[in-house]
């Protein structure tokens, strides 16, 4: 019995820990973030450099054969130093993918590429789980038309894996005819989505098994984003931390105030219960299969309640200062704002949670 | 990660669970942790001590079941217990806190005679250690003991006793040493409630009972060798007691009870048109409610294998009174507000649901954020403890700034 991680993900944490906090500091992240294609190329090089493209690729393939809980804890870590580099959906969802339900020849194809950092491939599934301005693809004799919105990893994907309104799911490459890709813009410069609009675009068919693959990948990337959330929040609280015991008004360190004192308490106490959540989370989703979209619904939801609190009581601890540009603190502010809505906000996720334990009689 | 406990536990989980199988029938009612434990209850405490069930570490001459410590052995019974919902023996202060204080700091003399028949419920004990002008602050205590004719003479008030009423025992916080700093004035007395001077009068709470009692104390005589450690110890001793009660009042088998308690009457109970369940707003917020219970589950976890390390319980264990009380509370008012008009009955009113407890739970579990360290002194331990936050400035400071400040004309409600 051994709740936590084990002395090799101890390493791996520290590993990319360091990394990041050597190639990846906050004028590094501002200076991305001002440039209209915000991934940090020194930033990747890096990530790549530990291997990291390459966890979740089986090791026949030239991975590493790593489990989600590995992934979890490097999303930690980006997230941590709000690292402008595709994670979620190029080196997470992509690889999970067409490992389970990707023929042999895709595989043979892409997975080497993944893993050496040579190709990355956007995933776009979030109709799936809600269909906003009408969005939605539709797949016929090879060919998709519609609308996907939320194609995540979306700037320098070189495929598209996306999902048709049956729950199946297609690879295309980015330059298909057919296919019209637009960036959307949003509060978090260090992550990229877009839209990818499909008028009989011509895509390849990953396995079609109604919908399982789909419910794999919406666990496993809540599960990410959760674990995101947790490396975003534990960065803003241990700021807030920091502030506050060196900022003095009134002849005090403002952290010597219980108001304030009280507020850190407070981020602190619903944070670290979400560890272990997370934790569980990612384990089960390569041990217990049969819980990890539940309580990775759990992980999702709960995060995203639990450090919107962090995002905003850590910024409100660093007063006015934490409401400007110049101290940055708003990058991790809308990394969490990004994590709690990408995927399924909270209360969707709450509704799906209560569907798989069948509380939701069907309509 | 590595949830499995390996082949010997699983072997002796199957031994408790055929163990509560077999013998379930004979367990007593949920306990009641204010009342003198039943007959049934006595029984059943020694069928438990007899199998190595309950007082699993207490060495056998102290009337335990003698075995050596292991974490999850201890786990896997409280889990079992609590998964089939009974009783896993005595619960009161004598057994969570008196006990284990004796095993630490006791003399041979006070193990040999007093552990036994405290396990075995024969013996009650009370806790006296709150009193009206020291609750957070509580080495402010002023109930005190002089020394007259070799004897303790003890004069005072000790507030939120528990069990005072039944109790045939007290152990208690009193100051020996007036003129000592705060903290090392203090002793550590156990004395018989029957002795001349002592008076308990019921504390009626909110919840319209009174599981609480004031004790008042009137030259009540202790002999001198009744006392827990040195004179002027006492803050030391009881403080080995303290962490006892907050470890009790975080237990993840008992938080995961009263959400499987919510889901069922979530389910069974009809408002309006469908099942309380099938109201999308009270379901989102049971779902809420159930993420946050496996947060805390998952913590435990992870506590729990921390001290198999032989590792600190860190943050992690900090945060668990503040966080389980409150989530307690929060599954009894989503339970009150899923029977919606339902939820206002109580006293043994007609269409009353289980006994009026949702109530009562959601208010007494308010007691539980206030007692057993505040939800403010909890938030205060974690800020300074947990993440090194600056301590308050010295209260002589304060306290000059507070005297400057006296004669300032005051905003009151209501003047103009």
């Amino acid at each position: 019995m051994d709740f936590g991680l084990s002395k090799d993900q101890q390493m791996l944490r520290d590993a990319v820990a360091r990394c990041l906090a050597d190639t990846c500091p906050l004028d590094h992240v501002r200076e991305c973030a001002e440039r209209d294609n915000p991934l940090s190329d020194k930033v990747l090089r890096a990530v790549q450099d530990l291997g990291i493209p390459g966890m979740l690729v089986p090791e026949e393939h030239g991975g590493l054969g790593m489990t989600l809980l590995d992934a979890a804890i490097v999303a930690e870590q980006l997230a941590y130093a709000v690292a402008p580099v595709p994670f979620l959906a190029s080196h997470v969802l992509a690889p999970i993918t067409l490992s389970e339900a990707g023929s042999e020849e895709q595989k043979a194809h892409w997975l080497p590429k993944i893993a050496s950092g040579e190709a990355r491939i956007g995933v776009a599934i979030s109709e799936t789980i809600e269909v906003r301005d009408g969005a939605g693809v539709s797949s016929a004799a090879g060919k998709l038309n519609g609308t996907a919105l939320f194609a995540i990893d979306f700037e320098g994907a070189d495929a598209f894996i996306v999902a048709d309104s049956g729950g199946r799911l297609h690879l295309v490459g980015a330059k298909a005819s057919g296919l019209k890709a637009i960036a959307l813009t949003t509060i978090d410069r260090t992550r990229c989505v877009g839209e990818l609009r499909f008028d009989g675009a011509e895509a390849e068919p990953l396995a079609d098994d109604r919908g399982a693959t789909v419910a794999r990948l919406r666990a496993a990337g809540r599960v990410i984003l959760a674990a995101d959330s947790l490396g975003a929040g534990q960065a803003m609280i241990e700021k807030a931390v920091d502030y506050a015991g060196q900022r003095e008004q009134f002849g005090r360190l403002i952290g010597s105030f219980q108001a304030v004192k009280h507020m850190c308490a407070e981020m602190a106490a619903r944070h670290e219960p979400c560890r272990s959540l997370v934790w569980y989370a990612a384990h089960a989703f390569d041990a217990v299969p049969k819980e990890a979209s539940l309580v990775a619904c759990h992980a999702k939801s709960h995060t995203g309640e639990v450090h919107r609190f962090v995002a905003r009581t850590s910024t409100e601890v660093h007063g006015g200062m934490g409401f400007t540009d110049l101290i940055g603190l708003h990058y991790w502010f809308k990394r969490i704002g990004f994590d709690r809505q990408v995927l399924g906000g909270p209360e969707t996720v709450r509704a799906e949670a209560a569907a798989l334990q069948g509380w939701i009689k069907a309509a | 990660m590595d949830l499995e406990y390996g082949p010997d536990y699983d072997v002796f989980r199957k031994q408790v669970r055929a163990f509560i199988e077999a013998h379930s029938h004979l367990a007593p009612p949920s306990s009641d942790r204010a009342a003198r434990p039943s007959s049934k209850a006595v029984e059943w405490q020694k069928l438990l001590i007899e199998h190595g069930y309950t007082a699993r570490t207490i060495p056998q001459e102290y009337g335990g079941f003698g075995a050596e410590p292991d974490i999850l052995q201890s786990r896997i019974i409280a889990g079992e217990f609590a998964r089939a919902r009974v009783s896993g023996g005595l619960s009161n202060q004598g057994i969570s806190m008196f006990v284990p204080t004796l095993l630490e700091l006791g003399t041979e003399e006070q193990k040999l005679r007093w552990i036994e028949p405290t396990l075995k419920g024969d013996v009650v004990w009370c806790q006296g250690y709150s009193e009206p002008g020291a609750g957070s602050d509580l080495a402010n205590l002023k109930t005190r003991a002089h020394i007259e004719n070799g004897e303790f003479v003890v004069n005072g008030q000790k507030i939120w006793t528990s069990t005072a009423k039944h109790a045939d025992m007290i152990f208690c916080l009193v100051r020996t040493e007036p003129d000592a700093p705060k903290h090392g004035g203090i002793s550590y007395l156990i004395f018989s409630m029957d002795t001349p001077g002592i008076e308990v009068r019921p504390l009626k709470t909110m919840t319209g009972h009174a599981e609480f009692n004031e004790v008042f104390f009137t030259d009540v005589r202790v002999p001198l060798d009744q006392i827990v450690g040195q004179r002027g110890q006492g803050w030391f001793v009881a403080n080995a007691t303290l962490g006892h009660e907050r470890g009790m009042l975080g237990d993840p088998d008992a938080l995961e009870n009263r959400l499987q308690a919510l889901i069922a009457l979530m389910q069974e109970e009809h408002l309006g048109q469908g099942r309380a369940i099938d109201n999308p707003v009270l379901r989102d917020r049971l779902v809420a409610l159930q993420a946050e219970v496996a947060a805390m589950k998952y913590n435990g976890m992870r506590i729990l294998s921390n001290s198999l390390r032989g590792e600190p319980g860190g943050m992690a264990k900090l945060i668990v009174k503040l966080q389980s009380c409150e989530l307690a509370h929060q599954i009894s008012a989503l339970a009150i507000d899923a029977i919606g008009e339902l939820g206002i009955l109580y006293h043994n009113s007609p269409r009353e649901r289980e006994g009026g407890a949702w109530q009562w739970n959601y208010m007494f579990q308010l007691g539980l954020i206030i007692g057993g360290g505040t939800a403010q002194i909890q938030k205060n331990i974690i800020a300074e403890r947990g993440l090194e936050m600056p301590r308050e400035p010295k209260l002589a400071k304060i306290s000059d700034a507070a005297k400057a400040t006296a004669d300032m004309p005051r905003h009151k409600q209501g003047s103009a």
